[in-house]
């Protein structure tokens, strides 16, 4: 019992990583119809960003979260004004590839500049290896604040897509970005948000990654990966599915990972398969996933 | 009254000029062994085998619509698939074409679900089926060895010994390398011609066709789930057949090489190629497989430019990652059809035909949603 809690908080935990991660494929593909899979890369750059202003020049813990956080919204937009732009109404298939071209070029600079060395202050997290003992289960620092921050993050999307005036635009941009165009909604504005709280959400996702008793090296950009099945299985324009998908994939891999000792014949390190094995069986049954719609089709 | 009419213009005694321009080619290409040295002559290998590849992926994306990154699981299909083979005794007149084969076979088992999908939702899900093709080929040591890789089997027919020798006939004698180019040349060849009919036939039409508007060939009477399926299937085919090569090639394979970053390199061959060409496939593969070998090459005589990390430049594979990640960012911006794309406006300029140069190339194919 006291594995399963333990397996269970972790679970949540990364789970809530996940539902970052793919809160941001959510928003970029409500606001353009593409998913960002340059997205393990900002997370990537946004943790080596906070770990070089925390470790190496000494700032205090939060300026360099606000640091980081600025840096990669302003390369998120600039990369959606500079690149983006160009290849506007071209097929999502062209701006998917271009993002996979940015992902290279991101994760092939972190590693140019930083080395391929794990960084062992990580992002230089006031944290440490503590964390609260409720009974015989250990509730780590960086995971309680994961999991506070990301609901807080969560509430404030939500809040902001139901209340705001962007958040308006941004649904109605989802829905129809023509019919959006001819109402006067500013979509190339929509568009650059979307690409700047991407980049802040994989900011917050690469933090708490790599955060205590983690450490920080080039890998953590592969994690984003495991967040493509947490969007399919919610539906790429739901954000509450994304939110859902990326509770259930943290369940599965930490699930998986405490339990597949059990079942050998599985075979080794099965856990970090198993999300994609359930990203196919929820496909099987709903192939726009959970809280996702079929596209209305015409001729 | 008689109309005159100019006779048809017989096809036999005129080639026509792209005829005549592709025995030229294959004449060019046949000498190169004889003047590369061993260096250049394993990377036009390595090129060769990536094109056949490319152009099953090309078949699948290009023609069909149908964005893929699965294409390194089936490689690895093939390359096991040979391996296993050779293993059993069977002659490699049969291993290679049986590794198409299984990786067709697989691809037609895989198929259905997958392509239930739609655009960027099958991108996806095929890269699931690569990190599930690892796990497997991690966890069957019988065939794949396990972890530490295996072994490959060279092809060995009669006096032709692939792994070692060469093969030495009249006098003139070709090393491993220029074995391997010839055979591999010889499948490319027949892939190009093979694709390129296809493409002209009812099936191959049927395919363009869903690529453009998936609904409006549907209403046309074209079955689209075969229609997909059939692509998948050559697509698998051939990816299983340069797996085959390129792992007997390698001599040693291992799980983690049918991996995602391979899978992109041939979405990055096709994309730098020119999509939806015969030609593109292995245009593109001239660049994006010659590349890292060109830097690796010349990583001496290149400013800024270590072998490994940490010696206070950039890596080289750090700085060939950049250039590939450069070129598809910078062709997709600037030339979507890729590089047949500038061959195109090349020519249209020389010969002032602009129009028809522009006609003959398909502008970006692909059509989402």
């Amino acid at each position: 019992m006291t594995t399963f809690l333990q397996l269970l908080f972790n679970g949540v935990a990364l789970g809530c990583v996940y539902a970052l991660i793919a809160l941001g494929f959510t928003a970029i593909h409500r606001a353009s119809n593409v998913i960002n899979f340059a997205q393990g890369a900002f997370l990537l750059l946004g943790a080596y960003l906070v770990s070089t202003a925390a470790v190496d020049h000494g700032f205090p813990f939060p300026l360099a979260v606000i640091l980081g956080l600025v840096a990669m919204v302003v390369i998120g937009i600039v990369f959606q004004m500079l690149i983006l732009r160009r290849v506007q109404g071209q097929p999502a298939f062209t701006v998917v590839m271009i993002t996979i071209g940015l992902n290279i070029i991101i994760v092939a600079l972190v590693s140019a500049l930083f080395g391929n060395a794990e960084r062992g202050n990580g992002v230089g997290d006031p944290w440490g290896n503590t964390g609260v003992h409720l009974g015989s289960v250990v509730l780590l620092w960086v995971k309680v604040w994961t999991i506070v921050v990301t609901a807080a993050i969560l509430l404030g999307f939500f809040v902001f897509d139901r209340y705001t005036r962007y958040g308006l635009a941004t649904r109605a941009t989802a829905i129809d970005e023509e019919a959006a165009l001819a109402a006067g909604i500013p979509v190339r504005r929509v568009n650059a948000i979307a690409w700047g709280l991407a980049g802040a959400l994989a900011t917050v996702a690469g933090i708490f990654l790599s955060g205590s008793p983690n450490v920080l090296d080039p890998s953590i950009g592969d994690i984003a990966l495991l967040a493509f099945p947490a969007i399919i299985i919610g539906g790429l324009d739901s954000p509450i599915g994304a939110v859902v998908g990326g509770l259930v994939i943290g369940l599965v891999y930490e699930l998986f990972d405490g339990y597949s000792s059990s079942v050998p014949w599985l075979g080794h390190n099965f856990y970090s398969i198993a999300p994609y094995i359930v990203m196919i069986a929820v496909l099987l049954v709903k192939p726009y996933g959970l809280f996702g719609r079929p596209p209305a089709e015409r001729v | 009254m008689a109309v005159s009419t100019s006779p048809q213009p017989s096809r036999i005694s005129r080639p026509s000029p792209g005829t005549v321009a592709i025995v030229l080619l294959l004449l060019a290409a046949c000498t190169l062994p004889f003047v590369l040295d061993a260096f250049w002559l394993s990377t036009a290998d390595f090129i060769l085998i990536a094109a056949i590849g490319a152009l099953g992926l090309n078949v699948l994306t290009g023609y069909t619509g149908q964005v893929s990154l699965g294409h390194a699981f089936f490689l690895g299909i093939g390359a096991y698939t040979a391996a296993f083979l050779a293993d059993h005794g069977v002659n490699a007149a049969l291993w290679i074409p049986g590794a198409g084969v299984a990786a067709g076979l697989v691809g037609l088992l895989v198929g259905p679900t997958a392509l239930r999908l739609r655009g960027l939702y099958l991108a996806i899900v095929t890269i699931g089926l690569v990190f599930l093709g690892t796990h497997l080929f991690v966890n069957i040591p019988a065939i794949t060895g396990g972890p530490a890789g295996r072994a490959t089997p060279q092809p060995m027919w009669g006096p032709a010994d692939f792994g070692g020798n060469g093969l030495t006939i009249a006098g003139v004698s070709f090393d491993r390398n220029g074995c391997y180019y010839f055979l591999a040349l010889t499948l490319l060849a027949l892939s190009m011609w093979f694709v390129h009919n296809l493409m002209r036939t009812r099936s191959g039409r049927a395919m363009q066709a869903v690529r453009d508007r998936e609904i409006a060939a549907a209403l046309m009477g074209v079955n689209l789930a075969r229609t997909k399926l059939a692509a998948f299937v050559v697509s698998s085919f051939l990816a299983g057949l340069c797996g085959a090569l390129y792992g007997a090639f390698l001599f040693h394979v291992d799980p983690s090489q049918w991996g995602l970053l391979l899978s992109i390199q041939f979405v990055a061959i096709i994309i730098v190629g020119g999509i939806g060409t015969v030609w593109g496939a292995l245009l593109g593969s001239v660049f994006i497989t010659g590349l890292p070998t060109l830097l690796i090459h010349y990583s001496d005589s290149v400013p800024f430019l270590q072998h490994s990390a940490g010696q206070g430049g950039i890596a080289v594979s750090d700085a060939t990652n950049l250039l590939y990640g450069l070129l598809i960012v910078v062709f997709l911006v600037v030339e979507p059809r890729g590089l047949i794309g500038l061959v195109a406006r090349a020519a249209g300029s020389i010969t002032h035909r602009r129009r028809t140069a522009a006609v003959a190339v398909h502008p970006s194919p692909l059509v989402e949603e």
